[in-house]
């Protein structure tokens, strides 16, 4: 019998012991970051950057696979004891010696986990990790001259991508509204003494948003960078027009922050997604009714949010909780309670 | 069963506003609930984890005595923690919130012989539904009892004390049985039924691994302790199956228990449902470990109005809820385990046999608040 044959009998066997239980439930009590165990991480340190913004020193289980510079990773923090995922930028180098990697979080008004992890998360809290991603990376052959087109938290991707690779010419156009709310500021200010980089401030306080057509000012030769841009819709917006007016769109790499934004309404258009049909909701009528009525096959029980029969992937939207009047948004892994909720908005049901 | 309906005092707006009352308190737990409930279950779960890998490690040498002692009482509390506090309240959704896929409804199993999936179907909607409806709730006497003057007796029932002890000492087949209506499913023609028979396969398939675990795996690793072992495992299957019957009977058979009939449901309020739950439930008082290993079904009255409330929550909320219940002039059965252990055997020995007195009617809500 080959070796892995051999260690799944044993594995079967252990499973036969722990039964109902899994043999990881157990180890996961002792060892929540080995190879094999849900991916995961550790919080060792929270470094704060500026007024609002930290960053975040994670120790990721074994199943970690590295990642490129430039990439996100999802995480799942609980807040208040509720499991929520988000999507930060690795700004570590990927050889980091020690194997640690960091996000740096700003905190965005009224955001639970970005709040949460920048003045609450203490060191030692375990945290849920996903396996990085994203296409915003460097490109494997070295480009000669480089632009980072840069605003607010814009800077996290770029910043592990300065970290992670060297060019021979590299320029920096970042906005931020001050100069203490810059995040990596001194580093950057180092960088540039050590003639690694060449650096613009933009501080919109004082010098108002950043207009695309005075790039031909600040980086005259901005045409012939391969530029990477992350900020805000609008300025990568702008920054895609210039770049096509230019005919030069394939230099240009940028990134999108897509915070979900949700508008809590009354009654939408509801999608049951997995049937493919799309009917109109009130804002009263549970969505159980709403799904039967359409002839959808809704799983239910007691028809009154007692006995969790009913529950039901969220994939989109809001809906309201019609006892409690609270708005429950979709995100992976948030299932409802058909019977009591309605729609809140437009939303796509699972069913 | 008293002949007087005991909420008759009440008016029809009196109940709502009760209704509101218990939604306030529902909202209040809901709006505070957060991460100290959050470290509480995770606590419980690991605390459950290792005392059972404990206890059957030490199980591992129980041909000794002292050794057997110990093994078996952690594992009858481990088996009992896992039933309980954990499973149960789990399966009721009472951590959902948390959006932790291991700590789900939808994907918790637990240490019983009835699959999860099919006891969340009877238990929480069935029973949670239609609480103490004759007719409806089998919970009333698990099919097996007479538990109310107004069933009709049957010679049958003459024997039901001792179906209810062999009930208890077998409780978690007991419920496998009742999750599957086998009583009602082993005509021949529902036997072939399809989903009949995928549920039946499902706690076959559960069964074997369960006897597996503990009536042969477990032994056979603790080699020169194999009898022991087993016996250790025997004896606290028995002791968590007496326990959680014994719990569960106190829920609601003990004397002073409301049932009621299947047509006063119709139309039931929000309010007349929340009141049905009040008077069709009765607590056990004691100490909070007592509490503990009860999952909290000591306060079975605040399970039954807020099933989906976390259980570490209704200890507060009992006061609230008792309150409430001084206020409407209405009675709150609790007693300690003992009284009400025996108030229920009592009840089973005195239903075992035909009716004394002339048959009284079980309160009608429907009529009494046309009435009113
Ligand atoms: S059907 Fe019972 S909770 Fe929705």
């Amino acid at each position: 019998m080959t070796s892995a044959a051999l260690r799944s009998r044993a594995w079967k066997l252990l499973e036969m012991v722990t039964t109902p239980l899994l043999p990881s439930d157990y180890l996961d009590l002792v060892s929540p970051l080995r190879a094999g165990a849900d991916l995961r991480g550790r919080i060792e340190a929270v470094h704060p950057e500026t007024g609002d913004a930290a960053t975040i020193v994670i120790r990721p289980g074994r199943g970690w696979r590295g990642h490129t510079a430039g990439q996100y990773v999802r995480i799942g923090v609980d807040v208040d004891g509720v499991r929520l995922w988000r999507a930060y930028s690795i700004t570590s180098p990927t050889n980091r010696q020690d194997g640690r990697v960091t996000i740096t979080v700003k905190a965005i008004p009224d955001g639970k986990v970005s709040n949460h992890l920048v003045r609450r998360a203490k060191p030692g809290t375990l945290i849920q990790l996903d396996l990085p991603t994203g296409d915003f990376v460097l490109p494997q052959a070295k480009p000669a001259k480089v632009l980072y087109l840069t605003a607010g938290s814009g800077i996290t991707p770029v910043m592990g991508m300065l970290r992670d690779t060297e060019f021979d010419d590299v320029v920096m156009v970042h906005c931020a509204p001050r100069p203490q709310d810059v995040i990596f500021r001194n580093e950057l200010h180092d960088m540039v003494a050590d003639k690694k980089l060449r650096l613009t401030e933009v501080h919109t306080d004082t010098d108002g948003m950043l207009d695309i057509a005075r790039l031909d000012g600040l980086v005259p030769d901005w045409a012939e960078r391969e530029t990477w841009a992350c900020g805000p819709a609008g300025l990568l917006d702008a920054a895609e027009e210039h770049w096509s007016e230019h005919g030069v769109q394939e230099r240009l790499h940028t990134e999108r922050f897509r915070p979900s934004i949700v508008v809590a309404g009354d009654g939408g258009e509801v999608t049951f997604s997995a049937t493919g049909k799309t009917v109109d909701a009130d804002g009263a009528t549970p969505l159980l009714d709403i799904g039967e009525e359409a002839g959808v096959l809704m799983p239910s029980g007691c028809r009154m949010g007692i006995c969790f029969g009913c529950i039901t992937p969220l994939k989109a939207g809001a809906v309201r909780d019609l006892r409690t009047g609270e708005i429950t948004e979709a995100e992976p892994g948030v299932l409802i309670q058909t019977c009591v909720s309605a729609a809140a908005g437009p939303c796509d049901i699972e069913r | 069963m008293t002949a007087i309906d005991p909420t008759a005092h009440l008016t029809a707006e009196q109940i709502e506003e009760l209704g509101r009352e218990l939604d306030a308190i529902r909202d209040e737990v809901i709006a505070d609930r957060g991460e100290k409930d959050a470290a509480y279950i995770r606590k419980v779960i690991s605390a459950q984890r290792k005392l059972e890998l404990v206890s059957r490690g030490v199980l591992l040498f129980s041909i000794f005595p002292p050794a057997w002692i110990i093994g078996t009482a952690g594992l009858s509390v481990a088996k009992i923690m896992d039933n309980m506090e954990i499973g149960h309240n789990i399966l009721h959704g009472q951590w959902d919130w948390m959006r932790d896929p291991k700590i789900h409804s939808t994907t918790w199993e637990w240490d019983h012989v009835s699959p999860a999936d099919q006891w969340k179907h009877s238990h929480n909607e069935l029973h949670h539904t239609y609480t103490n409806v004759i007719g409806k709730d089998n919970d009333l006497g698990y099919g097996i009892m007479r538990v109310d003057e107004d069933q009709k007796w049957h010679p049958f029932h003459l024997g039901q004390p001792l179906w209810n002890f062999l009930n208890a000492c077998f409780f978690e087949y007991g419920i496998a049985a009742y999750d599957l209506e086998l009583g009602k499913n082993l005509h021949k023609r529902r036997r072939k039924n399809p989903e009949f028979r995928a549920r039946a396969k499902a706690v076959g398939r559960k069964i074997r691994k369960q006897v597996l675990k503990d009536y042969v795996i477990h032994p056979l690793l603790s080699g020169p302790s194999f009898l022991p072992t087993l016996a250790a495992t025997f004896t606290a299957n028995l002791v968590r199956n007496i326990w959680t019957h014994s719990v569960i009977m106190c829920g609601h058979f003990p004397e002073g228990v409301q049932v009621f009939e299947r047509r006063s449901i119709k139309g039931e309020t929000r309010g007349q449902w929340y009141l049905r739950q009040m008077m069709g439930s009765a607590n056990i008082s004691g100490s909070r470990a007592m509490h503990f290993m009860t999952g909290n079904l000591s306060h079975q009255i605040e399970h039954h109005l807020f099933p989906d409330l976390p259980s570490n929550r209704y200890a507060e909320v009992a006061v609230k809820v008792r309150a409430l219940f001084e206020k409407y002039e209405l009675e709150y059965v609790t007693g300690p385990l003992p009284k009400q252990v025996f108030s229920a055997w009592h009840k089973v020995f005195r239903l075992s046999l035909p009716n004394r007195k002339p048959k009284v009617k079980t309160p009608d809500r429907e009529k009494e608040l046309v009435a009113a």
